[in-house]
């Protein structure tokens, strides 16, 4: 009963926001592409959280749209409510979190994949990947058998999902959408090796059953700013987020339940991810722990569902109300959607190229969840990555690789490809050694001339950067040039601030570099600074504020690139490496790095393994030239 | 790497009982029976591993020295190859002729290092034991041994882990604070953070003075004799070696030039250089000499200031303790056999011994005083020191990083900042105890190998 339906270069299974920009990007570069979906209803949808960014996922939204991603224009397009976080920590942990509409956030994407050129979107769940010599027939339940040369898993939760809410759980996608499980099996088949994870979220109560008045409220930004580099417009903050907490009796019927939960009663197998814990999750590990926050936060609007953020939970429906009931202004909650846990099949991602090829199987990808990560903005960088990598296999373009010292993305996929991952991966500031030089506000400097290369940068936002690099040049010259003079008013601002002040002129520069000053507040006294738009201002500001670290930082880039730079050929074989330890032997069996300083990242190989590597590299480049 | 056959010699160069050659490589014992004749006219050839003949070096039929020739077959050995060991009675000369007849043969110099590369090529040490046994193989007095074996064992990395763990807990705090801004966390208290990092700047600053100690003990100290002219430098230097090396007359100005020799007093090694007497002078060579000296003052690390008790201090000793004030100094009052005419409470708190270079009286007082200064009096050999200049820079990086992370707190720089240079002591830590890989590592390790170990 299969029929032939279709040929495509590249077929991206799942339509959530790794597969959007997945199959936008290899459309775009142009690749003939098709996007299945379980529900096209659905597509961009968010199951969790209704919001963009937070912190170190702010950078990879900023540092996708400089790539040329959608996430970011999407997030613009409907924010409910922007906020910078961490202002006030460094230019290093700035990011940008917003509230999003989920439905029109899920409506825009939708006519974005449908509007692309090269893109074809297409209802139907996938059931079977197949290796017919060349290409991969990918089959639908319904029997149409598609011939691609790529294919992009991109499954989420979907696959092999099932839900757990206390002692029930049965197979399902989430928010109430069928599971994949047909496609597990085929994956199997094929020798994927799959393993569980799993997730969860709190419940959906309605706005009118909260007694706000107990609450805290917590405002958007008053100034905001976009995501996006192409975003004209500020976002405009329309709706409020509150706060709330939970109590010694919201501790006490989480306890007095805790077996009933399927974690605790052991029927989930799935690893939960360490850094989003449930709440029973939470009131066990962080026992001494008085109180736990909660943030109530819309979900769109035109609705009057509110999501529970902290509160997530497998325990049963009515052990939910219950201690949802206990929190002050919750007293007379009604829910909408119960909490649940849901697990999923995915694999471990040293399994992955730095491309997110898996190794063994030619042609296949992984982005999102199913390569073990978590998050909304973790799984849309790893599409386009995927995307890009697959569409360039397939026109005989170069691979594209993003190095550590480049940004989030080439960190997180550098994580997971390296080290694998055993729980959930999440991003966060802490996970990149060099984020001083990472950070949100220079994301288009980092990445956007590698978009732009690629054809996914749009002449206006290419000038609007170009132009913006060069008042930034100039103004930070002009800084560096000009001295102010001693006067009685600066001094007066220089005392007030706490710090030294001049008897002769000082550099301009000099003064900015003190930590109790900022480029705003000399303003007054620098009278030949030009008009400059709101972001240069700001790079201006920390480039030489942090010059000294910035520096720094660029040093050990520099060392770590040298270590980079010597590459590993594909065809190495371990076992010839005289003098290797056993152990650095099955490591770098599995991971099969790239380079040296991949290598060097992997635990379980030692510095003296890597010297190992390095003289047997040198002895065989040496054989090659005497040859 | 090519499979060529090297040789050197292994012993340090210098006037030693014994002197070692050593060839490695698949030739080795081959190229080694054309200059070797046993006496029993037996071939290394036919020997197992780990078994010696006795006989004689010779090129073509002259003799050159007795020696003992011990095989070791491959795998077998230091490094994992061939390898003979020729031992013939010391002398430069001797040991030189030898290896020039191995050459003449087929060997090939062994460059620097080369032995212990081989050795690690072939798996037989990997790069944390050749750091130790380098400490080993130079141990020349029972608490350099002791020293180097606490090391081998790790004591090293305990400590410096023990450091890294409160640097990784401090940066931790930070990460928390700033990945969940959300989260109801405590404030960061700049007070409590302020003395964690003292209390890390002290434990790496001593870390890094029981090195200073640990490398004098292991290297020894390089010595600089000053004074006047015909002060008694060069007499304190021969009686401090035992040997007429610099030229003693009672001419003032007949050593020009620095003169280098190594000597041990009590635990410690001199790296002794006399120097022509300082003061000002128009004859244009001694000038260079006077030049070389001052310059000698500032390059060493412990500078023996020679005066003459016989006469009064004049406008050249004065400004000979004003060039020395800082540094380590003991002041050696030469003469004390003719009288004393000198005014003691010019060298201020500075230490002081009383000699007579050419009795030898006072030799106990100024080893004594150089045991002290050096610190190495107070070095417990138990303790954990670091034990090459790799792992020295790493931890003086780590401090350097730390003091950076404290100074970026105090002025008010954001958080972020204080994060990252905690890091960076957190990974220069990493980088000694070998858990973090840099490309320096291997080549540096392999730079600091003497030839022959």
């Amino acid at each position: 009963m299969n029929y032939f339906a279709d040929n495509y270069d590249v077929a991206v299974i799942g339509a959530g926001h790794a597969g959007i920009e997945a199959a936008l990007v290899s459309a775009k570069l142009g690749c003939k592409t098709v996007m299945f979906t379980v529900s096209a209803d659905w597509i961009g949808n968010m199951p969790c959280n209704p919001s963009i960014g937070g912190t170190a996922k702010g950078h990879l939204v900023r540092e996708l749209d400089a790539l040329g991603g959608e996430m970011g224009k999407a997030a613009d397009a409907t924010t409910l409510q922007s906020r910078m976080l961490n202002r006030g920590k460094g230019p290093a942990v700035h990011s940008l979190r917003a509230q999003i509409d989920r439905r029109a956030y899920s409506g825009y994407m939708k006519h974005a994949v449908e509007l692309q050129t090269g893109l074809d979107v297409k209802q139907a769940e996938v059931t079977d990947i197949e290796k017919d010599s060349d290409v991969w027939r990918v089959i639908t339940r319904l029997g149409a058998v598609y011939n691609c040369k790529a294919v992009i898993l991109a499954t989420g939760t979907f696959l092999g999902g099932r839900i757990f809410v206390g002692e029930v759980n049965y197979s399902s996608g989430p928010d109430g959408q069928f599971p994949a499980n047909m496609l597990s099996e085929s994956l199997k088949k094929l020798g994927v090796p799959l393993r569980r994870f799993k997730t969860g979220t709190p419940a959906r109560v309605s706005r009118d059953s909260i007694n706000f008045d107990l609450t805290e409220e917590q405002p958007g930004d008053e100034k905001t700013v976009p995501f996006s580099f192409s975003t004209k417009e500020n976002p405009k903050n329309t709706v409020m987020c509150h706060i709330a907490y939970t109590n010694d009796e919201t501790k006490a019927i989480i306890l007095k339940n805790l077996h009933r939960s399927p974690l605790y009663a052991g029927e989930i197998e799935g690893v939960g991810p360490r850094y989003c814990p449930s709440i029973e999750d939470k009131v066990v590990r962080f026992a001494d722990k008085e109180r736990h926050q909660l943030f109530i936060e819309p979900c769109g609007a035109d609705t009057e569902e509110m999501y529970l953020q902290g509160m997530s939970s497998s325990l049963p429906e009515e052990v939910q109300i219950q201690f949802y009931r206990t929190i002050k202004g919750l007293e007379n909650v009604k829910m909408i959607r119960n909490a649940y846990a849901i697990e999923y099949d995915c694999i471990d991602p040293i399994n992955l190229q730095p491309t997110l090829e898996l190794k063994e199987f030619a042609g296949i990808y992984g982005a999102g969840q199913f390569n073990g990560s978590s998050g909304y903005e973790e799984a849309a960088v790893q599409g386009f990555m995927a995307g890009v990598n697959a569409a360039h296999k397939i026109l005989g373009k170069e691979p594209l690789v993003l190095s550590r010292a480049s940004s989030y993305i080439g960190t997180l996929i550098d994580d997971l490809v390296t080290k694998g991952c055993s729980d959930p991966y999440r991003m966060m500031t802490s996970r990149s050694e060099y984020r001083l030089l990472l950070r949100q506000d220079n994301a288009d400097e980092r990445l956007m001339p590698i978009g732009r290369k690629l054809g996914l940068v749009n002449d206006d936002t290419w000038q609007d950067y170009c132009n913006n690099i060069e008042l930034k040049e100039k103004e930070i010259a002009r800084l560096r040039a000009t001295t102010l003079p001693p006067s009685e008013q600066l001094n007066a601002l220089l005392v007030e601030r706490g710090t030294a002040p001049l008897s002769t002129g000082c550099k301009l520069d000099d003064l900015l570099r003190r930590p109790q000053l900022d480029y705003t507040c000399l303003a007054p006294f620098d009278k030949a600074r030009p008009e400059l738009p709101d972001n240069v201002a700001e790079k201006v500001e920390i480039e030489i504020k942090y010059d000294g670290y910035i520096r720094r930082q660029q040093s050990q880039v520099d060392e770590m690139l040298r270590l980079e730079k010597q590459r590993i050929p594909d065809d190495i074989n371990y076992d010839d490496v005289y003098g290797l330890r056993l152990e650095a032997k099955e490591k770098l069996n599995r991971v099969r790095p790239t380079n040296i300083g991949q290598a060097s990242r992997i635990s379980g190989v030692s510095p003296a393994d890597v010297s190992v590597l390095v003289i047997h590299l040198e002895k065989k480049r040496q054989e090659n030239k005497n040859d | 790497m090519s499979k060529s056959t090297v040789a050197a010699i292994a012993t340090p160069l210098g006037n030693g009982g014994i002197g070692v050659i050593r060839l490695s490589g698949d030739d080795a014992i081959t190229i080694a029976d054309k200059i070797f004749k046993s006496r029993s006219g037996k071939l290394l050839a036919d020997l197992p591993g780990y078994s010696a003949l006795f006989g004689n070096s010779v090129i073509g039929e002259e003799i050159i020295d007795q020696t003992v020739a011990t095989v070791f077959r491959a795998p077998k050995s230091y490094t994992g190859e061939n390898v003979v060991e020729l031992s013939v009675h010391g002398g430069t000369l001797i040991l030189k002729k030898i290896l020039r007849a191995l050459f003449d043969n087929g060997a090939t110099p062994a460059i620097q290092g080369e032995f212990s590369k081989r050795a690690f090529m072939n798996g037989k040490l990997d790069l944390t034991q050749a750091e130790s046994i380098m400490g080993l193989i130079s141990a020349h007095s029972e608490s350099q041994l002791k020293m180097a074996s606490g090391s081998l064992q790790g004591r090293v990395s305990q400590k410096i882990e023990n450091i890294s763990g409160a640097l990784v807990n401090l940066g931790a705090h930070i990460a928390v604070f700033s990945d969940y801004p959300d989260e109801e966390l405590p404030e960061l208290q700049p007070k409590n953070f302020e003395r964690k990092m003292h209390d890390i700047i002290n434990e790496l600053e001593n870390i890094l003075s029981t090195y200073d100690a640990g490398r004098i003990l292991r290297e020894g100290i390089t010595t600089a004799i000053v004074g006047k002219p015909n002060v008694g430098k060069s007499t304190l230097m021969n009686m401090l070696s035992g040997t007429d090396r610099s030229i003693v007359t009672s001419v003032a100005g007949t050593t020009r030039d620095v003169i280098e020799e190594t000597v041990t007093v009590g635990e410690i090694t001199l790296r002794l250089a006399d120097t022509a007497g300082i003061h000002s002078t128009d004859d244009t060579v001694e000038k260079l000499g006077v030049d070389l000296a001052k310059k000698r003052i500032d390059t060493s690390e412990l500078i023996l200031a020679v005066f003459d008790s016989s006469s009064a201090l004049d406008s050249d000793d004065l400004s000979l303790i004003d060039d020395i004030k800082d540094k380590k100094a003991v002041i050696v009052v030469n003469k004390s056999d003719l009288g004393s005419r000198i005014d003691l409470t010019l060298f201020k708190d500075l230490p002081l011994v009383n000699i007579s270079a050419k009795t030898g009286e006072g030799y106990d007082a100024l080893s004594d005083a150089i045991t002290k200064i050096t610190a190495v009096a107070n070095l417990n050999p138990d303790a954990a020191v670091l034990s090459s200049e790799r792992q020295r820079a790493c931890a003086a990086r780590a401090l350097d990083s730390v003091r950076f992370a404290l100074s970026t707190m105090n002025s008010g720089m954001s958080i972020d900042a204080v994060g990252v240079c905690l890091d960076d002591a957190v990974a220069a830590l990493l980088e000694l105890t070998g858990k973090r890989v840099t490309n320096e590592v291997a080549d540096e390790v392999f730079r600091h190998f003497c030839v022959g170990k």
